[in-house]
Protein backbone atom coordinates (compact mmCIF):
# COMPACT_ATOMS: atom_id res chain seq x y z
CA UNK A 1 0.00 0.00 0.00
CA UNK A 2 1.27 3.89 -1.12
CA UNK A 3 1.94 5.83 1.86
CA UNK A 4 -0.45 8.60 2.78
CA UNK A 5 1.21 12.10 0.82
CA UNK A 6 -0.61 14.08 3.47
CA UNK A 7 2.10 13.61 6.07
CA UNK A 8 4.64 15.43 4.22
CA UNK A 9 5.65 18.81 5.50
CA UNK A 10 4.16 17.42 8.80
CA UNK A 11 6.40 18.56 12.27
CA UNK A 12 6.63 16.43 15.07
CA UNK A 13 8.08 18.12 18.21
CA UNK A 14 9.54 16.02 21.32
CA UNK A 15 6.88 16.24 23.76
CA UNK A 16 9.72 16.09 26.43
CA UNK A 17 13.37 16.94 26.27
CA UNK A 18 16.23 14.51 25.85
CA UNK A 19 18.85 15.22 28.53
CA UNK A 20 22.11 13.57 27.40
CA UNK A 21 23.84 11.96 30.35
CA UNK A 22 27.60 10.39 30.83
CA UNK A 23 26.22 7.16 30.98
CA UNK A 24 24.15 7.32 27.99
CA UNK A 25 26.78 8.18 25.81
CA UNK A 26 29.30 5.23 27.78
CA UNK A 27 26.93 2.63 26.98
CA UNK A 28 25.92 3.81 23.12
CA UNK A 29 29.97 4.07 22.77
CA UNK A 30 29.91 0.61 24.00
CA UNK A 31 27.66 -0.70 21.94
CA UNK A 32 29.34 0.22 18.94
CA UNK A 33 32.48 -0.99 19.96
CA UNK A 34 34.47 2.44 20.29
CA UNK A 35 36.97 2.22 23.82
CA UNK A 36 37.41 6.48 22.73
CA UNK A 37 38.10 7.63 25.91
CA UNK A 38 36.95 11.34 24.80
CA UNK A 39 33.35 9.45 25.06
CA UNK A 40 34.20 8.35 28.67
CA UNK A 41 36.75 10.27 30.65
CA UNK A 42 35.90 13.90 30.70
CA UNK A 43 40.18 14.67 31.59
CA UNK A 44 40.36 13.12 27.98
CA UNK A 45 37.22 15.14 26.53
CA UNK A 46 39.20 18.52 28.52
CA UNK A 47 42.46 18.02 26.74
CA UNK A 48 40.71 17.58 23.22
CA UNK A 49 38.77 21.07 24.08
CA UNK A 50 35.91 20.04 25.38
CA UNK A 51 34.05 21.24 28.50
CA UNK A 52 32.40 17.52 28.88
CA UNK A 53 32.11 14.29 27.28
CA UNK A 54 30.97 13.89 23.55
CA UNK A 55 29.17 11.57 22.26
CA UNK A 56 29.33 9.51 18.74
CA UNK A 57 28.74 11.09 15.38
CA UNK A 58 25.75 8.47 15.21
CA UNK A 59 24.48 9.23 18.78
CA UNK A 60 20.90 11.53 17.88
CA UNK A 61 19.61 8.38 16.38
CA UNK A 62 18.58 7.45 19.98
CA UNK A 63 16.52 10.21 20.50
CA UNK A 64 15.62 11.42 16.82
CA UNK A 65 13.42 9.02 15.87
CA UNK A 66 11.00 9.53 19.05
CA UNK A 67 9.33 12.40 17.28
CA UNK A 68 8.55 11.14 13.85
CA UNK A 69 7.77 7.75 15.77
CA UNK A 70 4.58 9.17 16.12
CA UNK A 71 4.24 10.23 13.09
CA UNK A 72 5.22 6.88 11.44
CA UNK A 73 3.24 4.50 13.76
CA UNK A 74 0.01 6.61 12.32
CA UNK A 75 -2.49 3.59 11.04
CA UNK A 76 -3.19 6.76 8.32
CA UNK A 77 0.09 6.92 6.95
CA UNK A 78 -0.22 3.17 6.29
CA UNK A 79 3.63 2.10 7.21
CA UNK A 80 4.22 -1.53 7.53
CA UNK A 81 6.51 -1.53 9.78
CA UNK A 82 8.21 -5.52 9.29
CA UNK A 83 9.10 -4.11 5.78
CA UNK A 84 11.24 -1.28 6.76
CA UNK A 85 14.74 -0.99 5.94
CA UNK A 86 16.98 1.95 6.63
CA UNK A 87 17.83 3.78 3.35
CA UNK A 88 20.63 6.87 4.03
CA UNK A 89 21.10 8.58 7.21
CA UNK A 90 22.84 12.04 7.64
CA UNK A 91 24.05 13.61 10.59
CA UNK A 92 24.79 17.61 10.29
CA UNK A 93 26.73 19.40 13.02
CA UNK A 94 27.20 23.00 14.01
CA UNK A 95 29.06 21.65 17.09
CA UNK A 96 29.26 17.87 18.90
CA UNK A 97 26.62 16.66 21.50
CA UNK A 98 27.90 16.41 24.89
CA UNK A 99 26.85 15.39 28.34
CA UNK A 100 24.86 17.90 30.21
CA UNK A 101 22.79 19.11 26.80
CA UNK A 102 19.32 19.32 27.52
CA UNK A 103 17.98 19.61 23.87
CA UNK A 104 14.79 19.33 22.11
CA UNK A 105 13.98 17.85 18.58
CA UNK A 106 11.95 18.71 15.92
CA UNK A 107 11.49 16.03 13.20
CA UNK A 108 9.37 16.70 9.64
CA UNK A 109 8.49 14.56 7.02
CA UNK A 110 9.92 15.82 3.98
CA UNK A 111 9.61 13.48 1.26
CA UNK A 112 7.84 10.33 0.25
CA UNK A 113 8.30 9.14 -2.81
CA UNK A 114 8.33 6.01 -4.82
CA UNK A 115 11.25 4.24 -5.84
CA UNK A 116 10.94 0.93 -8.17
CA UNK A 117 8.80 -1.02 -6.13
CA UNK A 118 9.77 0.20 -2.73
CA UNK A 119 8.33 3.59 -0.93
CA UNK A 120 11.21 6.35 0.57
CA UNK A 121 10.53 8.45 3.55
CA UNK A 122 12.58 11.04 4.78
CA UNK A 123 12.30 12.59 8.52
CA UNK A 124 14.33 16.05 8.85
CA UNK A 125 14.86 16.68 12.70
CA UNK A 126 16.14 20.00 14.02
CA UNK A 127 18.05 19.65 17.46
CA UNK A 128 18.31 22.51 19.60
CA UNK A 129 18.96 23.05 23.06
CA UNK A 130 16.55 24.07 25.43
CA UNK A 131 18.19 27.66 25.20
CA UNK A 132 17.62 27.49 21.57
CA UNK A 133 21.23 27.10 20.33
CA UNK A 134 21.30 24.70 17.42
CA UNK A 135 23.24 21.76 17.84
CA UNK A 136 22.69 19.38 14.67
CA UNK A 137 20.44 18.12 12.26
CA UNK A 138 19.61 15.17 10.61
CA UNK A 139 18.50 13.53 7.67
CA UNK A 140 16.78 9.68 8.04
CA UNK A 141 15.35 7.98 5.19
CA UNK A 142 13.32 4.41 5.20
CA UNK A 143 12.90 2.08 2.49
CA UNK A 144 9.18 0.19 3.05
CA UNK A 145 9.83 -2.81 0.77
CA UNK A 146 7.06 -3.82 -1.80
CA UNK A 147 5.39 -0.76 -0.49
CA UNK A 148 4.51 0.48 -3.45
CA UNK A 149 4.41 -2.21 -5.38
CA UNK B 1 38.46 20.70 19.03
CA UNK B 2 41.82 19.37 18.48
CA UNK B 3 42.02 16.69 15.63
CA UNK B 4 45.43 15.18 15.57
CA UNK B 5 45.71 15.49 11.90
CA UNK B 6 47.10 18.59 10.34
CA UNK B 7 45.23 19.85 7.32
CA UNK B 8 48.63 21.41 5.87
CA UNK B 9 49.68 17.53 5.82
CA UNK B 10 46.70 16.32 4.29
CA UNK B 11 46.72 15.55 0.02
CA UNK B 12 43.43 15.31 -1.77
CA UNK B 13 43.82 11.19 -2.79
CA UNK B 14 45.50 10.58 0.51
CA UNK B 15 44.29 6.85 1.89
CA UNK B 16 43.73 5.97 4.78
CA UNK B 17 44.36 2.62 6.32
CA UNK B 18 42.01 -0.02 5.96
CA UNK B 19 40.18 -1.11 8.71
CA UNK B 20 38.29 -4.13 9.79
CA UNK B 21 35.32 -4.28 12.38
CA UNK B 22 33.81 -7.79 13.46
CA UNK B 23 29.92 -7.63 14.41
CA UNK B 24 28.03 -10.60 16.19
CA UNK B 25 24.60 -11.29 17.46
CA UNK B 26 25.73 -10.02 21.12
CA UNK B 27 26.66 -6.77 19.09
CA UNK B 28 23.48 -6.27 17.67
CA UNK B 29 22.12 -7.07 20.82
CA UNK B 30 23.54 -4.95 22.48
CA UNK B 31 22.92 -1.63 19.70
CA UNK B 32 19.09 -2.93 19.84
CA UNK B 33 19.47 -1.81 23.72
CA UNK B 34 21.73 1.09 23.76
CA UNK B 35 19.49 2.70 20.33
CA UNK B 36 16.52 1.93 21.16
CA UNK B 37 15.95 -0.14 17.91
CA UNK B 38 14.47 -3.58 18.41
CA UNK B 39 13.40 -4.13 15.06
CA UNK B 40 13.43 -8.21 14.67
CA UNK B 41 15.08 -8.51 11.64
CA UNK B 42 18.36 -7.62 13.73
CA UNK B 43 18.14 -10.23 16.99
CA UNK B 44 15.60 -12.78 15.33
CA UNK B 45 16.35 -14.84 12.63
CA UNK B 46 12.72 -16.95 12.27
CA UNK B 47 11.44 -13.50 12.10
CA UNK B 48 13.99 -11.90 9.80
CA UNK B 49 13.11 -15.11 7.16
CA UNK B 50 9.73 -14.67 7.38
CA UNK B 51 9.89 -10.96 5.73
CA UNK B 52 12.13 -12.64 3.22
CA UNK B 53 15.85 -11.74 4.23
CA UNK B 54 18.87 -14.19 4.40
CA UNK B 55 19.27 -14.01 7.81
CA UNK B 56 19.61 -11.59 10.93
CA UNK B 57 21.02 -8.48 9.51
CA UNK B 58 22.91 -5.96 11.62
CA UNK B 59 21.32 -2.56 12.11
CA UNK B 60 22.34 -0.07 9.00
CA UNK B 61 23.21 2.39 12.05
CA UNK B 62 25.86 0.02 13.16
CA UNK B 63 28.08 -0.15 10.00
CA UNK B 64 27.35 3.35 9.80
CA UNK B 65 28.76 3.49 13.52
CA UNK B 66 31.60 1.41 12.09
CA UNK B 67 32.73 4.16 9.60
CA UNK B 68 32.37 6.62 12.19
CA UNK B 69 34.88 5.23 14.58
CA UNK B 70 36.98 4.70 11.61
CA UNK B 71 36.87 8.75 10.70
CA UNK B 72 37.44 9.82 14.33
CA UNK B 73 40.13 7.43 15.23
CA UNK B 74 41.99 8.92 12.12
CA UNK B 75 40.58 12.12 13.16
CA UNK B 76 41.46 12.26 16.50
CA UNK B 77 38.81 14.15 18.11
CA UNK B 78 35.48 12.80 17.03
CA UNK B 79 34.18 16.48 17.96
CA UNK B 80 35.98 17.29 14.60
CA UNK B 81 33.24 15.47 12.58
CA UNK B 82 31.01 17.96 11.08
CA UNK B 83 28.87 16.20 8.50
CA UNK B 84 28.74 12.53 7.93
CA UNK B 85 26.11 10.86 5.92
CA UNK B 86 25.96 7.46 4.27
CA UNK B 87 23.42 5.38 1.61
CA UNK B 88 23.02 1.72 2.93
CA UNK B 89 23.09 -0.04 0.15
CA UNK B 90 23.52 -3.70 1.04
CA UNK B 91 22.74 -5.99 3.95
CA UNK B 92 25.08 -7.01 6.34
CA UNK B 93 24.00 -10.34 7.29
CA UNK B 94 24.78 -11.91 10.94
CA UNK B 95 25.35 -15.65 10.91
CA UNK B 96 24.63 -17.20 14.66
CA UNK B 97 28.22 -18.21 15.30
CA UNK B 98 31.24 -16.97 16.90
CA UNK B 99 32.81 -15.30 14.36
CA UNK B 100 29.89 -13.13 12.86
CA UNK B 101 30.45 -10.91 10.47
CA UNK B 102 33.34 -8.41 9.11
CA UNK B 103 32.78 -5.07 7.84
CA UNK B 104 36.07 -3.85 6.34
CA UNK B 105 36.32 -0.02 5.87
CA UNK B 106 38.53 2.03 3.83
CA UNK B 107 38.84 5.25 2.87
CA UNK B 108 40.30 8.60 0.84
CA UNK B 109 40.65 12.12 1.01
CA UNK B 110 38.69 13.57 -1.83
CA UNK B 111 38.69 17.38 -1.39
CA UNK B 112 39.92 19.90 0.54
CA UNK B 113 37.32 22.67 1.87
CA UNK B 114 37.85 26.06 3.54
CA UNK B 115 38.39 26.77 7.28
CA UNK B 116 40.24 23.26 7.72
CA UNK B 117 37.83 20.87 6.37
CA UNK B 118 38.48 17.79 4.52
CA UNK B 119 35.73 15.47 2.99
CA UNK B 120 36.64 11.75 3.42
CA UNK B 121 35.01 9.10 1.23
CA UNK B 122 34.93 5.97 2.74
CA UNK B 123 34.19 2.52 1.52
CA UNK B 124 32.38 -0.19 3.83
CA UNK B 125 32.05 -3.79 2.40
CA UNK B 126 30.99 -7.21 3.97
CA UNK B 127 32.04 -10.02 1.99
CA UNK B 128 31.81 -9.00 -1.20
CA UNK B 129 28.70 -6.72 -1.07
CA UNK B 130 29.66 -2.82 -0.87
CA UNK B 131 27.48 -1.80 2.34
CA UNK B 132 27.38 1.76 2.46
CA UNK B 133 27.62 4.21 -0.75
CA UNK B 134 27.73 7.69 -0.97
CA UNK B 135 29.42 7.59 2.80
CA UNK B 136 31.17 10.84 3.11
CA UNK B 137 32.24 12.61 6.21
CA UNK B 138 33.63 15.99 6.60
CA UNK B 139 36.38 16.80 9.13
CA UNK B 140 37.91 19.52 10.73
CA UNK B 141 41.20 19.37 11.07
CA UNK B 142 44.07 21.14 13.19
Amino acid sequence: MALNRDFVGRTYVSPSTYEVSRVKIREFAAAIGDPNPIYRDREAAKAAGHPDVIAPPTFPIVFTLTGAGEALSDPDLGLNYAMVVHGEQRFEYVRPIRAGDELVCASTITEIRSVGRNEMLTVRSDVTTVEGEAVCTTYNTIVERGGAA
Amino acid sequence: MTATIKYDEVEVGQQIEPAEYNVRRVDLVMYAGASGDYNPIHWNERFAKTVGLPDVIAHGMYTMAQGGRYVTDWAGDPGAVVDYGVRFSSMVVVPDDDQGATIRVSGVVEQKLDDNKVVVVLTAKSGDSRVLSKARAVVRLA
